[in-house]
């Protein structure tokens, strides 16, 4: 057993059940997106969008479950917590991004003439 | 260090077992990969929509191709797990050939990515036809640049583990791989919904 060393018998390297599991679900999660947006998607553009972003969200977390073997145990903790500051930091950036940028794209169009422009950017 | 002198902290360092720091170590580098890509795809929500007069995405992109592709990445993670399960077991043969078929998978990812960019650019959509498109080139060619760098990796490790065998060292490169690995197809979940479903809407 001189090949097992103490750290590596500490980290869970996961199951023939568990990667069958994470794929299994990340097929059902990636079809159904693909599907519905082949399909022509729902009537209302706002359920199709929560649906597909619904969707990736799930699978992200499936991925970190069953193929990155995520748990609030390994590092004693450290991982997930890392973890937790990136996704934090992740969705300041972002949103705050998409926000401002969108107010200053709607603030700033007022001084171009608006006749100039398409149809579809007034 | 005799025991008439008080210590009041430690003078000697602690023993590290080697590689011990390794795994929350490679953890914290993907989380700042992650930092880099948020930034990445802030900057392509801000720009999706700036066409430039030029091609969107319902004009430029192929579901069944994006399809393909993420069935490609998915299965390359699948049969990564089993390397890693062949590993566990010892299995020298197993992972070299969970592996190589585990590099098959990504090559053929790389191949419709680079068939797709070479298709957009000949028909003129290339990065700097729109600032849409300039942002679309650089997140989802920084992705193909990880795979490729990823897939570069993976021959290294192929060939050392035949050469030195599933020593401790080889264990801890092919834990990290495994890790990276992962971590790309998470972040092509939202290439894939982001770029691709939410712009054919």
């Amino acid at each position: 057993m001189s090949a097992h060393t103490h750290y590596d018998n500490n980290h869970d390297h996961g199951s023939y059940r568990g990667y069958i599991t994470g794929f299994l679900l990340s097929v059902v999660l990636t079809a159904i997106p693909f599907g519905l947006v082949m399909a022509g998607g729902f009537e209302s553009h706002l359920l199709t969008v929560g649906m597909v972003v619904g969707c990736a969200i799930v699978q992200v977390l499936v991925h970190m479950v069953y193929f990155l073997h995520m748990n609030s145990r390994a590092e004693e903790g450290w991982t997930l917590l890392s973890t937790l500051f990136t996704v934090i930091i992740v969705v300041i950036m972002i949103a705050g991004s998409l926000w401002v940028m969108y107010h200053l794209n709607t603030n700033m169009m007022p001084q171009m003439n608006h006749d100039l422009l398409p149809e579809q950017l007034r | 260090m005799s025991m008439t002198t008080r210590d009041f902290w430690q003078t000697e360092p602690h023993h590290h077992e080697e590689g011990a720091s390794t795994n929350i170590g490679f953890w914290v580098y993907l989380m700042s990969d992650c930092l880099m890509f948020a930034v990445l795809f802030a900057t392509f929500g801000v720009l999706h929509g700036n066409y430039a007069a030029g091609p969107g995405p319902k004009d430029l992109f192929d579901l069944k191709l994006v399809a393909v592709n993420t069935a490609m990445l998915l299965l390359s993670s699948i049969t990564y797990g089993f390397a890693m399960l062949a590993m566990m077991q010892d299995n020298r043969a197993g992972t070299l050939r969970w592996l190589g078929i585990t590099l098959v998978f990504g090559l053929c990812f790389l191949g419709i990515e680079l068939y797709e960019f070479r298709h957009m650019i000949h028909e003129g959509a290339g990065p700097q036809r729109s600032a849409f498109l300039s942002a679309f080139f650089t997140l989802v060619g920084t992705h193909g640049l990880h795979v490729t760098f990823g897939s570069v990796w993976l021959v290294t490790l192929m060939v050392q583990v035949s050469k030195h065998g599933l020593i401790a060292a080889n264990r801890r490169r092919l834990m990290c791989l495994s890790l990276f690995w992962h971590f790309l197809d998470v972040i092509w979940i939202g290439v894939f919904t982001l770029v691709y479903l939410l712009g054919m809407i």
